[in-house]
Order: structure tokens, then sequence, then C-alpha cells
């Protein structure tokens, strides 16, 4: 089995067409898997520890429905906390689930007849209570910047802020959150292409 | 002060999707140019980009930063086969586009104009949105990207048979994907960490 995430995920076995293919962008294939390192398995340079980046990658592959990626990162958290915070953060998510991107577009713009709202994600108070502000706050954070990054704003950075997150720390869970953007849709994407080249 | 602080720049917000130079400004502070650490240095990749607060702001992260530029500078700047380079950037105005990034859709509606033999269809795409009528090659290329960019993800088989219709090969249909996978990334840090900042029009 390839040790590089984005070929476990996607299912891509040594010599088929899309593992092949990778390797005509060996930078990009190989700075992928960086990514993945420095947000999952390097030490860490900011203080978000490896269950809070564990919880959120959970909760943003269960938002995507992406299911290799949800049972790659689920079974990670649940080794770093357990196999019950693993599952409610999973039941979270999907419940969470929407279709997007949507939004309005910002007061300034003519593009309102573009506008798209869309739900919000306000986890309720037994929940906060259960995973602490800090996560909760980042979890609403994540929903966000899933279905309508349009929508953001200093307001849902105040937020983070308020219930702990430092600059430098929020640069690290917006990093973490957009990463997986970037990697489930590779491993959706070169998986369906890999089907398209047997 | 404390710089875990939120910042509320005075702009001038554009008023809708443009090819004009504009600029962005952070809503929360960026290590200062001085005070760039030599691994915040080198996560910049290009030196220019410590004038960037974009990428100073990145810069608190350093090891996620220089991985993401290493990534991003693949995907758009190895020209060695697959997906011309406009066509890549048309995937990346496309995908910001249909996000909503206002920022990130002109300066790679920008290169796009650039790169393309016929710069036309950037504009309609900016004007119109992902729907706007296109010529059978760029359609399939947006609808791929538009794909792509839903969540939850819907490119499927019959995203690669129509671009291999009009006459993508294997290798550039992989770079379109990871094109418009990559504008995911770059979309999202861009609309949640700033905003775009449209003072000192330079066109």
């Amino acid at each position: 089995m390839s040790t590089d995430i984005i070929d476990q995920l996607a299912g891509l076995t040594a010599g088929s067409g899309a593992e092949v293919l990778r390797h005509q962008r060996e930078q990009a294939r190989a700075q992928s898997q960086a990514s993945y390192d420095a947000l999952f398995t390097a030490p860490d340079l900011t203080g978000v520890s490896p269950t809070e980046r564990l919880a959120v990658a959970t909760f943003v592959a269960a938002l995507h429905g992406s299911s290799a990626a949800l049972t790659h990162y689920s079974s990670r958290l649940a080794a770093t906390s357990s196999v019950e915070i693993a599952d409610h953060v999973t039941l979270l998510a999907t419940a969470a689930a929407v279709a997007g991107p949507y939004g309005r577009f910002p007061a300034g713009t003519d593009l309102h007849d573009e506008d798209a709202p869309g739900p919000v994600l306000h986890l309720d108070p037994a929940t906060v209570t259960t995973l602490g502000r800090r996560l909760s706050t980042a979890f609403e954070h994540a929903h966000l910047l899933v279905f309508r990054p349009r929508e953001s704003s200093p307001e849902a950075l105040v937020a983070l802020l308020d219930a702990g997150w430092s600059t430098a720390q929020i640069v690290t869970l917006s990093q973490l959150v957009t990463f997986l953007a970037f990697q489930l849709r590779v491993i959706h994407g070169l998986s369906a292409l890999d089907g398209e080249l047997a | 002060m404390s710089i875990d602080q939120a910042l509320h720049p005075t702009v001038v917000s554009p008023t809708g999707f443009t090819q004009d130079r504009i600029g962005w400004q952070p809503w929360l502070e960026p290590v200062d140019e001085s005070e760039l650490s030599p691994t915040q240095r080198d996560a910049l990749i290009d030196a220019g980009r410590a004038t960037s607060p974009y990428f100073r702001l990145l810069a608190h992260d350093p090891a996620i930063l220089k991985a993401r530029t290493l990534t991003d500078v693949d995907i758009f700047y190895n020209l060695q086969a697959g997906l011309p380079r406009g066509e890549r950037e048309f995937a990346a105005a496309a995908t910001s586009r249909f996000n909503g990034c206002i920022f990130c859709a002109s300066v790679h509606a920008r290169f796009a104009a650039h790169f393309l033999d016929d710069p036309a269809e950037v504009a309609t795409l900016l004007e119109e949105g992902v729907d706007a009528t296109l010529t059978p090659r760029t359609r399939a290329i947006v609808d791929a990207a538009v794909a792509l960019t839903r969540t939850p993800i819907e490119f499927r088989a019959t995203h690669v048979r129509s671009l291999r219709a009009v006459g993508l090969d294997d290798g550039a249909i992989a770079d379109l994907i990871h094109a418009a996978a990559f504008f995911n990334w770059a979309n999202r840090l861009m609309l949640s960490l700033g905003e775009p900042d449209a003072s000192n029009l330079s066109g």
C-alpha cells in the first residue's frame, strides 16, 4: 500500500492510470503529502492540539460526505481521543451537512441577484458544553468555510478569538479546513478519473 | 497591544467581479515584515511575497504555508504537457466566480486573459457567471470545475468523458482537477481572512 495519503484515500494502486499521471506532477504530489504531514503529523507550531486538528478534519470530511477520508480522519481521532468522541463529531457533521456553496454577497456589491441565503450552523448549548467552546466555535467556523465562504466576516474571527483561538491558531485552523477542501476534491476527482482509465 | 484581535480595515469594496488590479486587506495582524524569521521567509518561497499582507498573515504557520506554496507552483507553473496554462487559470477563475471570491477571480481572470488566444470568454464568465454561454471546450472545463467545487462534490465519470470529447487528454484532465481543487483552498483563505480593496485602482 502506498504511503501517500491521496493515493490511499482515492484507492490508487501503483501503476494505475491516475497514479502514473500524478508522477508527472511530482512536486504537487510530494507537497500535497507535505501539507498533510504539516497539519496532521509534524510537531505543532501554533498550539492547536492533535485532537483539535483531527476533530475538525473529521467534521469537515463528514460535511463533504467523503467516506474514505471520513473513515481515515475519524479513526485517527478515535486513536487520540475515543471512539465515542469520533462518533459524536461524525454525527454532528452529518446532521449539519447541506449543499454548497451558497451565501449572500457583501453589502457593497451589486451582485445581490445572485444571493443564495442558506443555513448558518449554531451548535446547541448542550453540545457546546460537551465539546467546549473552543472546538464548538471551530466547528461553526468550519461550516462557514465549507458551505458559505462568501459570507466570511471579521465577526467570525472575533468569535474564534473570543473562544480562545490566537491569531496564529486561526491561521492553522483556516489552513487545515481549506487544505481539506483541496485534498478531498483531488481524492474525489482522481478516483473518478482513475475509474475511466482502467 | 496584543496581535490576537480582529482588524477592521477601511476599504473601498469592489461592486462586482472585475479584471482590475485590486488589493486585499487582512482581518488579522500579519507578521511584521521586519520580524519575519528565517523559517517564515523560507516558507514564502518567493522573497517578493514578504510585502504581501496575505502571505505574511499565513506566515504565522510557516510549515503549511511552505508546502501549500510549492503545491500551487507545480499545479499552475509546471508547463510540461497537460492543460495549457491559460485554461488552468480559466478553471481557477471559474472556481473563484462560483465560490464568490472577487479578489481571486480578478487575479486569475487577468492571467487567463493574458494566456488565452481569445480572452473574450473571461469577461463573459466574470459578468454572467458559470452558467454563461461559452464555446464547447470552455463549457466542459467550467462544468468540471463547478462539479468539483460543489459540496458534496459532484464530479463524475461523465465529466471525464465530456472533457475527452472536447480534446483534453488524461494529463490535462488531471491538471484541471488539481487547478479547481487548489482554488477551493485559495478562495476560502482569501475570503475568510480579509477582504478585497478597490482603492488605488491601477487597472
